[in-house]
């Protein structure tokens, strides 16, 4: 096939050469849903440290970005939601490891605008509010808003259901979330999928994010761990 | 401590906000008693927002039938509708920032006659972050707040100031509590009604806040 440069036979030959300590790494996925978990895993054997990661969430103990707080590798944290995770606490309790909070919507904004060429865009959410500390405010038509700075990463790794060779991708329900704005901030992204389909396979009008945004894609096995198991019983007929 | 058992019962406090939606409408609900509103729509054409990136929440799936690419914002496993539609995290939180939700039901733990909202932080406490609240209420069109009147210690939650790190400021429309129902308007809170058998001063007695007539 031609065209397959994208294409690594593992998540750790996919990462080969992009790697550097301090680095920032924007990280799809919510909670478990849609992680990289492939990538997070490789992040682990290659012993990379003193990274910044923006992500919504950190994992949880022993899964996902957790794994990467149990062997230090992380410095910093730019997140909406974290402590689901017990290891996640005691090492910010202890100064070990610091952490920016980002309201959500901010957070994916800040993503999205990296990968647009807008270096920083005015909200009103947080408004008012300890996020607002030390940023611009600006006035439009009577309402305030504030500064927010826009995420360009070192490296963004996502997580998507399918790929063609060329890198465009097809997420999965909730599993999209953060990963299309963070596969798009990154100066390099690698994508982790469940399939590479052959080319010409993936309907062009179905596409979620075209390939421009990938540079690197693999394919593996994924464990895909529900974080909070609910159901409802069948009623009896 | 008889205060927060006084009036509405949860599923009533729920029942009452589910009220405050009208066909057509575009909802996003929070964790805890909001999410009980789901329940309560009735025949409404109500569609539910999960703001990591889904439109037309469906209930949660039956046992055996859970997906992991399908969770609501709370991460519990939930099912879609022949109307879903999924989105990634910036459209979400566009939809919410521009003003296309029509209203939000969250909990608190403060609110203010101001309409000031504390609802993600307790200094001292373990803080587990903001998650989307505050882009919520500084988006949505219509802020209610469901929760309970008084705090375990018997304290009114309903204040003149929030004491509290705010999630949004001047953000609430409408608070609704096991005693019944205030608005925010210019100079305080408005009485709207007041629970089954509780009494207008037992309401006023039980709120810090002040009340206009």
């Amino acid at each position: 096939m031609t065209g397959s440069k994208k294409v690594y036979a593992t998540a750790d030959a996919a990462l080969e050469g992009l790697l550097h300590d301090g680095m920032l790494i924007a990280a799809g996925g919510f909670g478990l849903c849609g992680i990289p978990e492939l990538l997070i895993d490789a992040l682990v054997r290659s012993g990379v440290k003193d990274l910044t990661i923006a992500s919504n969430n950190c994992g949880v103990d022993g899964f996902g970005l957790g794994k990467l707080l149990d062997t230090r590798q992380i410095r910093k944290m730019i997140s909406s939601y974290v402590g689901e995770n017990a290891e996640f606490m005691r090492q910010y309790l202890s100064g070990e490891l610091e952490l920016e909070f980002n309201p959500q919507g901010t957070l994916a904004e800040r993503m999205r605008a990296g990968g647009c060429g807008i270096p920083g865009f005015y909200t009103k959410t947080g408004v008012g509010t300890v996020i607002a500390e030390g940023k611009e405010v600006k006035t439009f038509d009577g309402q305030d808003y504030i500064l927010e700075r826009a995420i360009v990463a070192d490296l963004s790794i996502v997580k998507a259901w399918k790929a063609d060779d060329t890198g465009n991708l097809v997420f999965r329900k909730t599993a999209r979330n953060f990963n299309p704005p963070a596969a798009m901030c990154g100066r390099v992204c690698v994508a982790e999928v469940e399939e590479i389909v052959p080319r010409g396979s993936l309907d062009p009008d179905m596409i979620h994010l075209p390939g421009i945004y990938v540079h690197r894609i693999v394919q593996g096995p994924h464990e895909k761990r529900i974080e909070q198991r609910t159901t409802r019983k069948k009623e009896t007929a | 401590m008889a205060e927060a058992s006084k009036g509405w019962d949860r599923n009533q406090m729920a029942a009452r906000a589910a009220q405050e939606l009208e066909d057509g409408m575009y909802v996003n609900l929070g964790i805890g008693i909001p999410t009980l509103v789901a329940n309560y729509v009735g025949d409404k054409d109500i569609t539910l927002q999960s703001e990591n990136g889904m439109l037309g929440m469906g209930p949660f799936p039956f046992e055996g039938e859970e997906d992991p690419d399908l969770i609501n914002a709370g991460k519990q496993t939930i099912t879609e509708l022949s109307r879903t539609s999924y989105f990634d995290s910036a459209t979400s939180f566009g939809m919410i920032r521009g003003g296309k939700i029509a209203a939000a039901i969250l909990g608190a733990m403060e609110v203010a006659e101001n309409g000031d909202l504390a609802n993600w932080m307790i200094p001292g406490k373990l803080v587990k972050g903001m998650g989307g609240a505050m882009d919520l209420v500084a988006g949505v069109g219509r802020v209610i707040v469901v929760m309970d009147h008084t705090n375990k210690a018997g304290e009114s939650k309903v204040l003149r100031e929030c004491t509290l790190p705010l999630t949004g400021k001047g953000v609430v429309d409408r608070i609704i509590t096991n005693l019944g129902v205030l608005d925010v308007v210019p100079g305080g809170l408005k009485i709207v009604e007041c629970a089954e058998g509780v009494t207008e001063e037992e309401l006023r007695a039980a709120t810090e806040a002040t009340i206009v007539s």
